[in-house]
């Protein structure tokens, strides 16, 4: 085992309430009644719809398709029928065209996707392989669903000589990574593997966080038994190395430049939970039509982990893992640190959304906002080197030029800075309003 | 010995003459001229030198102001004061025009009768506020009284209301528009300073959906446009809008009529 290693600029260190969850297995969920299929549910341009009202589409099949160079497809993940097409809103807030399917218990074909093509990876180039990753409307399941042909996709002149896997799962409360990598440890190395071919990675790196040692040491075995050329490096525990400029910084001590992206310095960061998606869509020919989501939080009755369908409303979600045993005070769709709290149970659940957590009064903080004291807390913790405290006072002064020469378009919202204020000042939320303003 | 002094005299008067006509020809030759304005521009700021308006001090302000024509209404202490002063030096002087259009808040949605969707903690601006589900209010054409208008008026026209939404002193507004193009959901709007009745809402939603989430709200229900044809209320898109240019024959008459009440008196 590699030596423990971790970045050095900010970082905090949360609770990690991850007790809640982390022994309890990935459970499958039965189908709900109703799926809602949204059409962004990834970075980039929305897909379009290509389904029509009262169509019956079967599991996997597609019923958006992502045309522009930055957009995913998305799939049916049950067997039903074309209710509706209307607009919804998701629990981030966005607005998008969304297909409502009935599902079909009855009339249902036998179940798909149960046979597995083994020899599929020697058989194929790495364009095949790109190509079965597009079709299957692969983003990145960490929580930024970013489309995985877009990021697999090195542009010319470029190199990706290391690819880091990402492990980490920095996040409070999150567990549905730690426990994939514990159930599925040998698919997610195949999935490993498939990337590498693609992007012909001479290096790869899994970096898992030191809270996760059961899973360092199951991926061990495995790549030992495997003779795998993949190494582990276990890295100290501090929000938010899961972050891929913090990872790259952590793994292989390079710093991305600002504005720029991780191949820049010839590396390529992906989750375990892609990896995951990778082997399903390769071996299998599965679409993302499911994913591994963490139900917790202290209003929750049973903590746990849920192989669930992408669509299915959240509130069937958590009546799954017991329902509420205390009023919920907030409920956020996410992490604690990054997540976005919303307030419509309906929304469906999409394939970047790691965890739904419902916290209560007593988790939370309701203390109001006071004047900044210049204590220089967020400045310390800040992991990109920014200035908070003078970026907030820009944006709340409305000199949005000033902030973006203070590189106000690198803050990635990772919330330090909100965490550690003692003076309750809302700078994430200024920041993205900030940017938005900015953007004008 | 008297001689000495007499010298010494001369020779200082002449020195001194001569001194003199150097520096008075320097002063014509190496004149640096300066304007008037800057001067008087300088003295209409409060002088605290705060920097709020971006630049290094009041006299840069000033300085900029007369040189490379920067905006008047940056300095949030002077306020309306100093920017009136400051526009009279510079010949932009208000006029205050009975034809003029004044800003006015298309919303009567506030605490009592409208529906709220979440609790928002976070800045208090309107921008900000609709990066997260367009705004608190379930009615997403409404005033949501967080003030980024209050902010960008050069003149503190707009004030909050006690009841959560803000308003326009249209006495004062000198439509400039700046409050029209700053508000995110589009419920700021120009209206005539002789306007008599207005439409209080700006919701373009099925009356069925305007119903369920505020008290006050038009439902395109047609009754004005349709029993008052004199008093000009065209709707579209399930809202009613007065045009202006019309007769405007009985449009008391249509305000009784309104089953919402959302045709107010100004």
């Amino acid at each position: 085992m590699l030596k423990i290693r971790s970045f050095k600029k900010g970082g905090i260190h949360p609770h990690a309430r991850k007790s809640l969850s982390d022994t309890a297995k990935i459970q499958n969920l039965p189908k709900p009644e109703i799926i809602i299929i949204p059409m962004s549910q990834h970075l980039g341009a929305p897909a379009v719809v290509c389904v029509k009202k009262g169509d019956i589409v079967s599991a996997g099949q597609k019923v958006g398709s992502g045309e522009s160079f930055i957009s995913a497809d998305v799939h049916s993940s049950v067997y039903g029928t074309v209710q509706d097409i209307q607009p919804i809103v998701l629990s981030n807030g966005i607005e998008t065209n969304a297909v409502f399917i009935e599902t079909d218990d009855i009339s249902e074909p036998q179940t798909e996707f149960t046979y597995i093509d083994k020899d599929i990876l020697e058989r194929s180039t790495p364009q095949e392989l790109l190509k079965i990753i597009k079709d299957a409307g692969i983003v990145g399941m960490g929580g930024a669903a970013f489309p995985a042909h877009v990021k697999f996709n090195i542009p010319k002149g470029k190199q990706a000589e290391y690819l880091v896997i990402n492990g980490v799962e920095c996040e409070p409360y999150l567990t549905a990574d730690h426990r994939l990598m514990l159930e599925n440890t040998e698919e997610i190395l195949v999935g490993i593997s498939v990337i590498s071919k693609i992007i012909g990675a001479g290096k790869i790196i899994i970096g898992i966080e030191a809270n996760k040692m059961n899973a360092t040491r199951k991926f061990e075995q495995v790549i030992e038994e495997k003779r795998l050329p993949i190494k582990i490096q276990p890295l100290r525990v501090k929000y938010p190395q899961g972050d891929e400029k913090q990872l790259l910084k952590a793994v292989i001590g390079r710093e991305v430049p600002s504005g720029g992206l991780p191949i820049e310095i010839g590396a390529i960061v992906s989750n375990v939970g892609t990896a995951y998606a990778i082997y399903e869509a390769v071996t299998k020919r599965k679409p993302v039509i499911d994913r591994v989501v963490t139900i917790s939080g202290n209003a929750i009755k049973n903590p746990g982990n849920f192989r669930a369908l992408v669509g299915t409303p959240i509130k069937v979600l958590i009546d799954a893992a017991g329902g509420f045993q205390e009023e919920p005070a907030k409920i956020v769709a996410g992490g604690p640190m990054m997540g976005f709290a919303f307030f419509n149970l309906e929304a469906p659940l999409t394939k970047g959304m790691s965890g739904i957590l419902a916290l209560t009064k007593s988790d939370l903080d309701f203390s109001s906002e006071t004047a900044c004291i210049s204590c220089g807390k967020c400045v310390t913790v800040c992991p990109m080197g920014l200035q908070p405290t003078r970026l907030f006072r820009f944006i709340n002064n409305s000199k949005f030029s000033d902030a973006m020469s203070l590189n106000l378009m690198d803050c990635k919202e990772c919330g330090c800075c909100s965490y550690s204020c003692p003076a309750k000042i809302p700078l994430v939320h200024g920041f993205k309003y900030g940017k938005k303003m900015a953007r004008k | 010995m008297i001689i000495n002094i007499i010298s010494a005299f001369l020779s200082v008067a002449i020195l001194g003459g001569l001194l003199g006509i150097g520096l008075a020809f320097a002063s014509k030759k190496l004149a640096v001229n300066k304007d008037v304005r800057v001067a008087n521009v300088e003295e209409s700021l409060p002088g605290i030198n705060c920097g709020a308006c971006g630049y290094a001090g009041c006299s840069a302000y000033a300085e900029a102001i007369v040189i490379e024509k920067a905006e008047i209404g940056l300095c949030p202490p002077g306020g309306k004061e100093s920017a009136e002063k400051i526009s009279k030096i510079m010949g932009m002087e208000i006029e205050f025009n009975e034809n003029r259009l004044v800003a006015k808040v298309h919303c009567n949605g506030n605490r009592e009768h409208s529906a709220y969707d979440f609790a928002y903690r976070g800045l208090e601006d309107c921008n900000s506020a609709v990066l997260l589900f367009k705004g608190d209010k379930s009615c997403k054409y409404g005033c949501l009284g967080l003030g980024s208008c209050i902010k960008v008026c050069p003149v503190d026209a707009i004030s909050k209301t006690a009841d959560g939404r803000v308003e326009v002193n249209k006495e004062v507004c000198i439509s400039c528009r700046k409050c029209v193009e700053i508000c995110p959901t589009g419920v700021m709007q120009m209206i005539p300073y002789h306007a008599d009745y207005y439409v209080a809402c700006n919701s373009k939603d099925k009356g069925a959906v305007v119903r369920k989430v505020c008290k006050v709200g038009c439902i395109g229900c047609k009754i004005c446009e349709k029993k008052y044809p004199e008093a000009g209320f065209d709707v579209n898109n399930f809202l009613s809008v007065v045009n202006y240019n019309s007769k405007g024959i009985d449009r008391q008459g249509a305000a009784k009529a309104c089953p919402t009440n959302s045709i107010c008196k100004i």
